[in-house]
């Protein structure tokens, strides 16, 4: 493994140990097992230890892990027969977003994900997997191509953000977010959206309204990187382990705060260590949350979508008006009259 | 008021407020130093003027006809018809995080702005004709939109389907969504799109005017989805802000860049319109969709 984090390094030693110890035997010909074993134990006490226990800043570094399966090595191995679309059909092709129809189980499906590149120079090309408006177009269009052929929709997350760019800016990067997430929510197909790794604000959103809403294990979803949340706080981006500790951005906090439906657990160490038993988990993940959606009526999986979403939010009805009111008043203000019949539910 | 904004200098500029002098208590005069008070520099040409005038103007300067940032109950007095304004039911924050700070952030704001959050709602009149008018507050923390904001946005846009009125939005929030309600906040953009588009297909109008400044979560969202958006001249618009943009392309940015005049051209809003003009333009929006 080529990138080891610092809270690893234990296990990694221990590891290392195991394996003299083993090749010692081999060689030497001398009866280790006990010792053997009583190592290996105690690594597997440690893995346990360890991943159990990671700190949310520990866990959006694992979902950066260089070596993280990106969405193209989800399409290889979840999907097949994957044939790419390219293009938003009015300006160019993003290359942080990829996507097209694959089969899945047999049936086509839509894969929308974001892109990163694994070296600087496939990283350029997919500017880090930070988006550009075009590539959320290219997305909706797709999105859209999926619902007229009646193709469910699997998206994978995995951003930071979207592009914070002059030209981003200037073709409207807020207002492609804006429409991506309205028209996503009424698709009359179903959507199953998956946070790979990281899920980043709005760029995240802009691909994230769907019908079942899942996370890997090792991935964050936030409103704001811990880093810019530790910038706004304290001015201080290196702060952004405390920072991460506030925002709540781990999938057990999601879950029980109802915004995802599930954790995709990992293989012990984590996505990277095994790409191809994390693609059996998503897989088996995939399959269960589409067979569940197809036994519903279109209409319904739109209308639970809607309401879904509709249904978020945490605060408290007021009791203190009146007195607001009167102060208001007081101070010869034109004045917001008691409320009759303002509630729209 | 400064306060907050100081803790997030995200923009260049230094002072925000109008002291809206009529809204002010015993309290808040007494917090306030005097120069701030009666005397207030323009953000654009620097001219040193009497607060008290410019807020009668509308908050224009007189001398080079920027729009400072006003109040919600200041541009509710501009263009709601007086005493047509009912509003919705109030809503008050929780913290669902247990961000730290969050609660004194909130009491605060309200005592500052005396909104419960930071936006004031509710049925109103413009020039005769009914429609649910919704203002967002910067001076209350940001104008950032949490779960309030976006619930009672959401409400607003289904009070309007079931009154069959046009709803009628100011945006004006720095953070776009609001950071110390983490996920929620994120959410809520989802929320108010979706209401947004329930309203849309239901064949009613919806006007969204952006003001200084309409930013991230809040322009990704319902912000940018009107049937017509109007902007106040030289408002910041856009989704990241200009610092984060400079400092991730380490570009220096294009000459006003961001600003009202550069999403005109860009062809991402309708028109510009000078906040004099505002009530009258809409009134006329409102009567072409009877």
């Amino acid at each position: 493994m080529s990138t080891i984090f610092e809270w690893e390094q234990p296990l990694v030693e221990l590891e290392e140990k195991i394996q003299e110890l083993r090749s010692f035997i081999t060689e030497q010909g001398i009866d280790f097992s006990n010792e053997l074993s009583e190592l290996e134990k105690r690594a597997e006490k440690l893995r346990t230890e360890i991943y159990e226990r990671l700190t949310p800043w520990q866990k959006v570094r694992m979902a950066r892990h260089p070596e993280r399966p990106t969405t193209l090595d989800y399409l290889e191995l979840v999907f097949d027969d994957f044939i790419e679309l390219h293009g938003d059909r009015t300006y160019a092709d993003d290359q942080a977003i990829v996507g097209g129809i694959a089969g899945f189980l047999g049936e086509p499906v839509t894969v929308i994900g974001v892109q990163k590149g694994r070296d600087t120079k496939e990283n350029i090309a997919r500017n880090f997997g930070l988006p550009h408006p075009e590539g959320y177009r290219k997305a909706l269009r797709l999105m859209k191509q999926a619902e007229k052929f009646g193709r469910p929709i699997i998206t994978l997350i995995d951003v930071v953000g979207a592009y914070p760019g002059i030209e981003a800016e200037q073709r409207g990067q807020g207002l492609v977010i804006a429409e991506c997430i309205e028209q996503m929510s009424f698709l009359r197909t179903p959507i199953v959206c998956i946070i790979t790794g990281e899920g980043g604000s709005g760029g995240a959103l802009a691909i994230g309204v769907g019908d079942r809403i899942l996370m890997l294990e090792h991935a964050w979803y936030s409103v704001i990187s811990p880093e810019m949340c530790a910038n706004i706080l304290w001015k201080d981006s290196s702060r952004a382990a405390e920072a991460a500790n506030l925002l709540k951005i781990m999938p057990t906090d999601l879950l029980k705060f109802g915004i995802i439906d599930d954790v995709i657990t990992e293989p012990i160490g984590g996505a990277h260590r095994d790409h191809q038993a994390t693609a059996r988990q998503l897989k088996a993940f995939i399959q269960r949350s589409l067979s569940e959606l197809k036994k519903l009526p279109l209409d319904q999986v739109v209308d639970n979508r809607l309401q879904r979403f509709r249904n978020i939010g945490k605060f408290t009805e007021k009791v203190y008006q009146e007195q607001v009111v009167e102060k208001l008043t007081d101070s010869d203000q034109m004045l917001p009259e008691q409320n009759e019949n303002g509630d729209g539910e | 008021m400064l306060r907050v904004f100081r803790s997030k200098p995200k923009y260049a500029t230094v002072r925000s407020t109008i002291p809206a002098s009529q809204f002010d208590d015993e309290q808040t005069a007494v917090k306030k130093e005097i120069p701030d008070n009666l005397w207030i520099r323009c953000e654009n040409c620097a001219s040193v003027l009497y607060s008290k005038e410019c807020s009668k103007a509308k908050g224009i300067c007189s001398k080079c006809g920027y729009h400072f940032r006003i109040s919600a109950l200041e541009r509710l007095n501009i263009i709601a018809d007086e005493n047509s304004f009912k509003p919705f039911p109030p809503l008050v924050a929780v913290n669902p995080l247990d961000f730290p700070g969050y609660e004194e952030k909130i009491t605060n704001a309200q005592q500052t702005t005396k909104l419960d959050d930071a936006i004031l709602i509710g049925e109103a009149r413009i020039d005769g004709h009914l429609c649910v008018l919704g203002i967002i507050d910067f001076s209350f923390i940001g104008g950032s939109m949490g779960s309030v904001v976006g619930e009672q946005l959401t409400r607003g846009f289904e009070y309007g389907i079931q009154k069959q009125i046009p709803v009628v939005i100011f945006s004006g929030g720095g953070g776009g969504a609001r950071m110390q309600e983490g996920i929620f906040s994120l959410m809520q953009m989802a929320k108010t799109a979706q209401a947004v588009g329930k309203f849309k297909q239901a064949g009613l109008l919806y006007i969204s005017v952006l003001t200084h400044p309409t930013m991230g979560g809040v322009y990704a969202s319902f912000a940018s989805l009107g049937d017509i958006i109007l902007a106040e001249p030289k408002a910041l618009i856009g989704f990241a802000g200009p610092r984060i943009v400079e400092e991730t392309t380490r570009q220096k940015l294009p000459e006003g860049f961001q600003t009202a005049e550069y999403a005109l051209q860009n062809g991402m809003i309708d028109k510009i319109v000078n906040r004099n003009e505002m009530k009258e333009t809409i009134a006329k929006l409102l009567s072409f969709h009877l």
